[in-house]
């Protein structure tokens, strides 16, 4: 009774200067303060500013040429039309080929996939050696390593395709395969050598207690545990091959071009009518892997993190 | 008794810096050595020699009177614990602790049993199928007991185990890794900078320093006859009181004197003459001091309080006494205000004289 007393005492106490009760828990926040309205405001304008160019292209590639030529570039399609999308994929012509960019991709597929998984498996390994397993000139083999990341590479070219064709697959699928699997190794390397060096020694060490040996301790400890790392290698090999150019104009011939190569040639046409609606689905055709790749592997990673897979 | 681990003139350098030098070192069959210093002294760096995953320079290494300086880890015949657990992440307990008698293409069957063995050895059955992410620091470092356990080997090596426990765990698991080697009678040799560990564990203890090692005893003869200086200064806590000054006559007794104050010598024990003139540390441990009531010797001093401290079953005492300040250790329950005076009396039989040039213990 007497608490139930002297709390209502000190309510009305409360209530007549509002000093006993004061702050109290957490404070209350504004959702339109000042700092709210600059943070998301600015985030917006961002998104606006990038997302204005794709929705002009999305929507584009779905109006009919004579829609087009009216001119109102942000006018939602009158007449929704698939037919540029199927003609990009199927009919437009480059050159001498008129099977569309289908031919590019299944180029840049085949380039794609080897070039990944070798030029991981092969860095991953490297990158356990040199974190691992010291050997004799180690470190001058990291720092070669290192220099060649940054040597840029049009000063290699010329060299490139003359090895190329003393090899005898200069504008083969597996020449640039090669090329892209070497030229990928220096940054990977470093990426995987630096995750395997942040796994803390004494693992490695027990491993060796234990009796595993080189190949043993990689697949059955180090691998595990390196899931994070090989899909951030992924996501850059992914779209780095993908998006290629240069290598893909200079090491190929029509019939191997790759997607990117392919693109550049429909767009880039100089003859007959500039279709605007088969350019655009063209180019959102051949950007969609590496988005798709990101955006699948992107959670992948988080999980990999999120899983425990790091720490232990 | 027959040697179990034998290291001969070992010495290992990382390019210019020399981490151990010419070390010998014997270690019988069964027992527990502690290898005990401050980081960097080359403890866990010989450790690391023995288990085979550091090449010495120089030197060679023995266990069970084979010579495996150039033997690979898993040949050894040697069980390792780390501090950080190093316990495979991806592994169950179990696949933890069978996974190096899998690469050793041990049979099932055999593989099943030791693993049980071990399991209710180190009570931790119930764990077998969990994740070392779901086990708390004390149950991972039991599994990474448990896997040298199942490799059956003749010396285990300890890497500092305890370190990343917190204090009460630390003292548990330190009674268990006891009760433990008193069970299997391995030999154990075991890094730890802790003197509490290495006091309480040890059969021997090899204190090191700079890569040497600076005595090899038991627990007790380090504590009460530390061989120099350093041995003196990092065993004991709170640490020795080191009072500098020289050997002088008082008639023709050998006394000890400094800031116009003496010690007699008489009860000490000194292995080389006293000569008069000579500079010296001498050292007293703080429960060898005895003040007030305690004191049991006719030779008195007379010192101020400075600061208390109580801990409990302890009271520490820092006093001011003809220049320099010691502490002593009385019990809890005695209490002294800052300022109070006190007498006190020396056990000098359980003191301990160094030379000041050489530090080593006279």
């Amino acid at each position: 009774m007497a608490n139930v007393s002297s709390l209502n005492a000190a309510a009305s106490f409360d209530s007549v200067s509002g000093q006993v009760a004061g702050p109290r828990g957490k404070k209350p926040r504004k959702a339109l303060s000042r700092r709210n309205i600059i943070l998301y405001g600015t985030l917006i304008v961002a998104a606006l500013y990038y997302l204005l160019p794709l929705y002009v292209m999305v929507v584009t590639s779905l109006k009919g040429m004579p829609e087009i030529r009216l001119g109102n570039i942000f006018s939602p399609p009158v007449e929704i039309t698939f037919e540029p999308w199927v003609k990009a994929w199927a009919t437009a012509c480059t050159g001498l080929n008129c099977d569309g960019l289908s031919r590019g991709f299944w180029n840049s597929v085949r380039i794609l996939l080897p070039s990944v998984v070798v030029s991981i498996a092969v860095a991953s390994v490297s990158g356990y050696a040199l974190a691992n397993w010291r050997f004799k000139g180690a470190d001058v083999f990291f720092s070669i390593l290192i220099v060649g990341a940054f040597i840029p590479y049009q000063v290699m070219i010329y060299p490139i395709v003359i090895v190329l064709r003393e090899l005898g697959v200069y504008g083969t699928l597996t020449g640039l395969v090669i090329v892209h699997t070497i030229f990928g190794m220096p940054i990977l390397t470093l990426l995987f050598r630096n995750y395997f060096t942040s796994l803390p020694e004494e693992l490695f060490k027990a491993a060796r207690i234990d009796g595993a040996g080189f190949w043993q301790i990689y697949f059955r400890i180090m691998l595990p545990m390196a899931l994070p790392i090989f899909v951030v290698a992924m996501i850059l090999q992914v779209t780095g091959i993908w998006n290629d150019f240069l290598f893909g104009v200079v090491f190929t011939r029509p019939d191997t071009y790759p997607m990117t190569v392919q693109l550049n040639n429909i767009v880039n046409s100089v003859q007959g009518v500039k279709e605007y609606n088969v350019n655009m689905a063209a180019t959102l055709l051949t950007g969609a892997v590496p988005l798709i790749v990101y955006f699948v592997s992107g959670r992948l990673f988080v999980r990999g993190i999120a899983a425990g897979a790091v720490k232990g | 008794m027959a040697t179990s681990v034998s290291i001969r003139e070992l010495s290992l350098s990382f390019g210019a810096v020399t981490v151990l030098k010419d070390l010998n070192l014997d270690i019988r069959d069964g027992e527990f050595l502690v290898l005990l210093g401050s980081s960097g002294c080359g403890k866990s760096t010989l450790l690391n020699c023995i288990a085979g995953l550091l090449e010495p320079t120089d030197g060679q290494i023995f266990i069970k009177d084979r010579n495996v300086t150039w033997e690979e880890p898993k040949d050894r015949g040697i069980g390792m614990v780390f501090q950080s657990y190093a316990l495979y992440p991806q592994m169950t307990v179990e696949k933890n602790l069978s996974f190096g008698l899998q690469v050793a293409k041990v049979p099932q069957a055999e593989i099943d049993k030791r693993v049980a063995r071990a399991a209710e050895i180190l009570q931790i059955g119930p764990l077998l199928k969990r994740k070392p992410a779901e086990l708390s620091g004390g149950q991972r470092q039991r599994v990474a007991i448990g896997r040298a356990l199942v490799r059956d080997v003749d010396v285990f090596l300890f890497d500092e185990p305890l370190s990343n426990l917190d204090a009460k765990l630390r003292s548990e698991l330190r009674v268990e890794i006891k009760r433990l080697h008193q069970n299997l009678k391995n030999t154990m040799i075991y890094v730890t900078h802790d003197q509490i560990e290495a006091l309480t564990l040890a059969d021997r203890i090899a204190i090191m320093k700079s890569g040497v090692i600076q005595q090899l005893d038991d627990p007790i003869v380090i504590y009460n006859r530390p061989r120099n200086l350093f041995v003196a200064g990092f065993i004991g806590s709170p640490s020795m009181n080191f009072l500098r000054g020289e050997i002088a006559l008082a008639g023709d007794r050998p006394v000890f004197t400094t800031h116009g104050v003496t010690f007699g010598l008489d009860a000490y024990d000194a292995a080389e003459p006293l000569t008069p003139g000579r500079k010296v540390v001498l050292g007293l441990r703080p429960e060898h001091i005895m003040i007030d009531s305690d004191v049991n010797s006719p030779e008195l001093h007379e010192a101020t309080v400075d600061i208390e401290e109580p801990m409990g079953a302890d009271n520490l005492l820092w006093l001011k006494h003809a220049g320099h300040t010691m502490s002593v250790r009385i019990g809890g329950a005695r209490r002294y205000a800052p300022g109070a005076r006190v007498r006190m009396s020396f056990d000098m039989g359980l003191a301990s004289l160094f030379d000041a040039e050489t530090e080593d213990r006279i």
